[in-house]
């Protein structure tokens, strides 16, 4: 009874030269946060080679952008990255009003700086329980999970949505805040330091976490410029590039933050310095709640529809074509400036860019997102080829990737 | 310093290239020809007075429809941005019809590698010495580019990777499996199948 | 007769420890669950108390998958060479004083041995699944088992010569009465080396690596499903029991307690069991997992080490001490 036991067996058989082999890691593995797929070839567990390949989540909102209205593709803008919606929503509304030319009332711009922060913790949040999962810690997991819910709450509270909010208008938001809002996010900002303790009480110094972060993933400053990286990557190898200072948008330059650096630019650094970036945020909601002022929260030169609030301005409703209840947006031609531009803005991934290109019509001629995400997993492979695959996962969780983004 | 000095400069560097300088919102846009576009940026991240070393974005586009008579069919769109001196500046490179290439400038910026795969993939723009030009956001054998302007928004035809998929849930259908996914477009396969054999 | 008493000895341990066994996760998913602030199962039955049956009954009547390529006898057998192997061990464990289905001389190398043939099945999992995730699973854990086999039976040298025995039983013994006679006081270094090769023997978090769900997807069992799947999950559990039951026996003085519990003389073992299976879950929720070559740093550069330096002061001592 001799059964060739290797008969049926090609697994470790080399693909490639000698010992090598490849394993196709994704789309559907577990720690590529989405639909990444990694092709890594391999020389027992050491990476020679690392092909990432995107695409699995492509919508082509290039294309849809240039046949809605400007105001209709805001909506494209939550799609992107959802873990942040706001952050990119904003991002969106600010290159539209930078590019048509539209005010915003200041009241509008402290409450869009408030959202932004709020989000740019909600998304650091899951970036560190998600990071934190990839390398075994699961409690930090659940632990930022709770906070994260909290802020959920709060954006539903203030838009009725949790995970694509469109609250930001072109030239402005749509809601106003209530008492009940401000109280509950005054409670949390009073809350997060000391929750930001016990997720460093878990990880910060542990010898373990220590051991997988430390010198693990180094990018020099010039190497992060080199590969286009930017957001806490950047800033992790010291270089100090944050939009939110070198161009302010909305409030920044009304308020008061500081921009952490990291030194050393491998992992610990990336994670030291969006953990800082918690407290900075924090600090900017504080002073978003004591300085907000009375006002409209949307200009008077708002292009765009705002139901019921505004009136019907620029709206026509047509229910024999579209149903029932929805609106449509009048194309005004010939009524907007011609030109290009492009505005980025610091979204908690990175620079989040928006470059359009405006023929007069009321439709971009040409919309580009750049994502930075996109980027990010475009430098994965220097990052990760020489290192163990365990390494490979550490490095993806510390890119901070969206691919809702990355693909868009 | 200035944008618009920046793109003074540019012109003073390179008269032979620059075709064009034109102001939106405060936004400078240099409209060159393609052939030394390397060239002119590397001097622009190199001149120890510009320093523009941030690879902001890059992104082609189809001027088909624009009014400007100036104008080729595509152009190449580089945003730069100088970290240490706070200015930032975009060229806007000519490209041909007949002939759409730019030079690479993966060799400037190695992250510039997956912007210029994205731009052939999506504008059909290729780039000259580029390491892996290949299709990045859609499948290897998919037609076109779908981000010219004769492009249309709805595809004309069905994705041959789509199409295979549903000729298996058709297949599967027989067998009693595959019952829920793709019931309809099962259907209309079934449907084309009788034709073909009448 | 014998034979009958025996068998009916087998059964009754066996349907103990199966029991244990599905409560041991009941007792992990809500620890866990608490430590991580939410509830853990809640649903089938009172605060989730069902939900053990209800995950074996879903289990056993799931599809069992074999891979179109994969070697069908051999991943057939491998779950079951593990469970087999880690069942074996339990004859001999002393929960009490004569609760033993086999109190051999060598008990000690037989778990050895048998915990080691445990992690054949996971090799051979690894390999006839013929996926590459499970394969480097596989391949871990053989690396792993090799290098934390040694610390840990150097670790446990200490014990023996200081009870000048390998029968469990007379181990429990030597340690005395007494609360302060337990080994784990004058054997310290061991017991820390023993700690650690345990949860790396068992692939328990921080050493997780073999089925690190987020680098090799579920590792040597990612093509398993169903039944053997499940065969899997209770060879580590009862595997994680066998470990608690050593370090127990040889460093934590077995049943012996500060008061007799009259009609059920395993109490104290039980009780110091459960005290290990909480340290394995308290770990779990708190520490993140090593590197692969950061494991083999921990477990040749330091544990080894300890380990021998114990067998020396060890055996110092007891030569000047007589």
């Amino acid at each position: 009874m001799t059964r060739p036991m290797t008969k049926t067996i090609n697994v470790p058989v080399a693909d490639g030269e000698g010992d090598r082999y490849t394993v196709k890691m994704g789309p559907q593995h577990p720690a590529t946060h989405g639909v990444l797929r990694v092709d890594l070839e391999l020389d027992g567990e050491t990476i020679l080679k690392c092909t990432p390949h995107v695409g699995y989540l492509h919508r082509g909102f290039d294309k849809i952008a240039e046949h809605r209205t400007y105001a209709q593709s805001l909506i494209l803008s939550d799609r992107l990255d959802y873990i942040a919606a706001m952050a990119n929503n904003v991002g969106y509304c600010v290159a539209v009003e930078k590019l048509l030319g539209v005010s915003v009332p200041l009241r509008a711009k402290y409450l869009r700086t408030m959202v932004c922060e709020m989000s740019r913790i909600a998304s650091h949040l899951l970036w560190l329980a998600t990071h934190a999962l990839d390398i075994g810690a699961m409690t930090v997991f659940l632990y930022c999970f709770r906070e994260r819910e909290v802020l959920l709450e709060l954006f539903e509270e203030l838009c009725g949505a949790r995970l694509t909010f469109s609250y930001p208008r072109i030239g402005g938001v749509r809601q106003d805040v209530t008492r009940h809002f401000i109280d509950k996010l005054q409670r949390f900002i009073n809350e997060f330091p000391g929750n930001l303790e016990e997720y460093e009480t878990l990880i910060d110094t542990n010898r373990i976490w220590l051991k997988r972060t430390v010198g693990i993933g180094v990018l020099s400053g010039q190497e992060a410029l080199d590969l286009g990286l930017t957001g806490a990557c950047l800033r992790g190898s010291g270089i100090d590039y944050d939009i939110r200072k070198h161009r302010p948008y909305d409030a920044y330059d009304l308020v008061d933050f500081e921009v952490p650096l990291g030194a050393d630019g491998d992992i610990y650094a990336r994670y030291r310095c969006r953990m800082e970036e918690f407290t900075q945020s924090n600090r900017i909601l504080q002073q978003c709640i004591d300085q907000l002022p009375p006002g409209p929260i949307i200009g008077e030169d708002a292009p765009d529809l705002v139901m019921s609030l505004q009136g019907s301005r620029k709206v026509e409703v047509d229910s024999s074509r579209y149903g029932t209840g929805l609106v449509r947006l009048l194309e005004e031609s010939g009524e907007y400036p011609a030109g290009d531009i492009y505005v980025s803005t610091e979204v908690p991934k990175g620079e989040l860019g928006f470059y359009f290109i405006s023929d007069g019509s009321g439709k971009p001629y040409r919309m580009h997102i750049r994502s930075p995400s996109f980027i990010h997993i475009g430098a994965l492979p220097a990052l990760v080829e020489g290192d163990l695959i365990a390494d490979l996962i550490a490095n993806i969780g510390t890119l901070d990737v969206v691919l809702g983004e990355c693909d868009r | 310093m200035e944008s618009m000095e920046v793109a003074r400069r540019l012109q003073e560097q390179f008269s032979e290239e620059v075709l064009d300088i034109c102001d939106f919102q405060g936004q400078v846009g240099v409209i060159v020809k393609r052939d030394k576009i390397v060239e002119m940026l590397r001097w622009l991240r190199d001149s120890s007075d510009l320093r523009m070393d941030h690879l902001m974005d890059l992104c082609g586009v189809d001027n088909k429809n624009r009014p400007e008579a100036n104008l080729q069919r595509f152009e190449v769109v580089y945003n730069l941005y100088s970290i240490p001196l706070r200015h930032s500046i975009r060229i806007r490179a000519q490209v041909p019809e007949n002939d759409p290439c730019v030079d690479t400038i993966t060799t400037l910026w190695t992250g510039a590698d997956w912007h210029e795969r994205e731009c052939f993939d999506l504008m059909g723009i290729s780039f000259t010495g580029h390491p892996d030009l290949r299709r990045i956001l859609l499948p290897d054998d998919w037609q076109g580019h779908p981000l010219r302007k004769e492009y249309p928004l709805k595809g004309r035809e069905e994705w041959s990777g789509l199409v295979e998929l549903q000729r298996k849930a058709v297949e599967l259908h027989q067998f009693d499996l595959g019952k829920g996914i793709l019931r309809q477009p099962a259907a209309e396969q079934s449907h084309t199948k009788g034709n073909d054999k009448s | 007769m014998q034979v009958i008493i025996i068998l009916i000895e087998i059964l009754i341990l066996f349907a103990i420890v199966m029991l244990h066994v599905a409560y041991a996760t009941y007792f992990e998913r809500k620890i866990i669950g608490h430590m991580q602030v939410r509830l853990g199962p809640m649903r089938v039955g009172w605060h989730g108390l069902l939900q053990p049956i209800a995950d074996g009954i879903k289990s056993f009547f799931k599809e069992d998958v074999v891979p179109e390529q994969a070697d069908v006898f051999t991943f057939r057998a491998a779950p079951i060479i593990c469970l087999v192997a880690m069942m074996t061990s339990l004859a001999v464990l002393p929960f009490a004083k004569g609760w033993v289905l086999a109190d051999i001389n060598i008990g000690l190398l037989f778990i050895f041995a048998m915990s080691s043939l445990s992690s054949y099945g996971v090799i051979l999992a690894g390999w006839a699944s013929n996926s590459k995730f499970t394969f480097l699973g596989g391949l871990r854990s053989m690396a792993q088992v090799i290098s934390y086999e040694i610390a840990m039976g150097l670790s446990l040298v200490g014990v023996m010569m200081m009870s000048g025995t390998l029968n469990l039983t007379k181990i429990v013994e030597a340690q005395g009465a007494s609360f302060s006679g337990m080994y784990v006081f004058p054997q310290i270094i061991a017991f820390f080396v023993f700690c650690v090769a345990m949860l790396a023997e068992t692939n328990r978090v921080p050493f997780d690596l073999p089925e690190a769900e987020t680098e090799l997807v579920s590792g040597y069992c990612t093509e398993y499903s169903g039944m053997r799947y499940a065969i899997f999950f209770m060879a580590e559990y009862i595997g994680m029991m066998v470990m608690a039951s050593i370090g127990t026996i040889c460093f934590l003085g077995g049943w012996s307690g500060p008061f007799e519990v009259a009609l059920f003389p395993p109490f104290w073992f039980v009780a110091k069991v459960y005290v290990f299976m909480f340290f394995f879950i308290w770990i779990r929720a708190t520490l993140p997992r090593y590197r692969y070559d950061q494991l083999m740093e921990v477990g040749w550069k330091l544990l080894i080490p300890l380990a021998l330096g114990n067998i020396v002061l060890t055996g110092f001592i007891k030569a000047f001490t007589g």
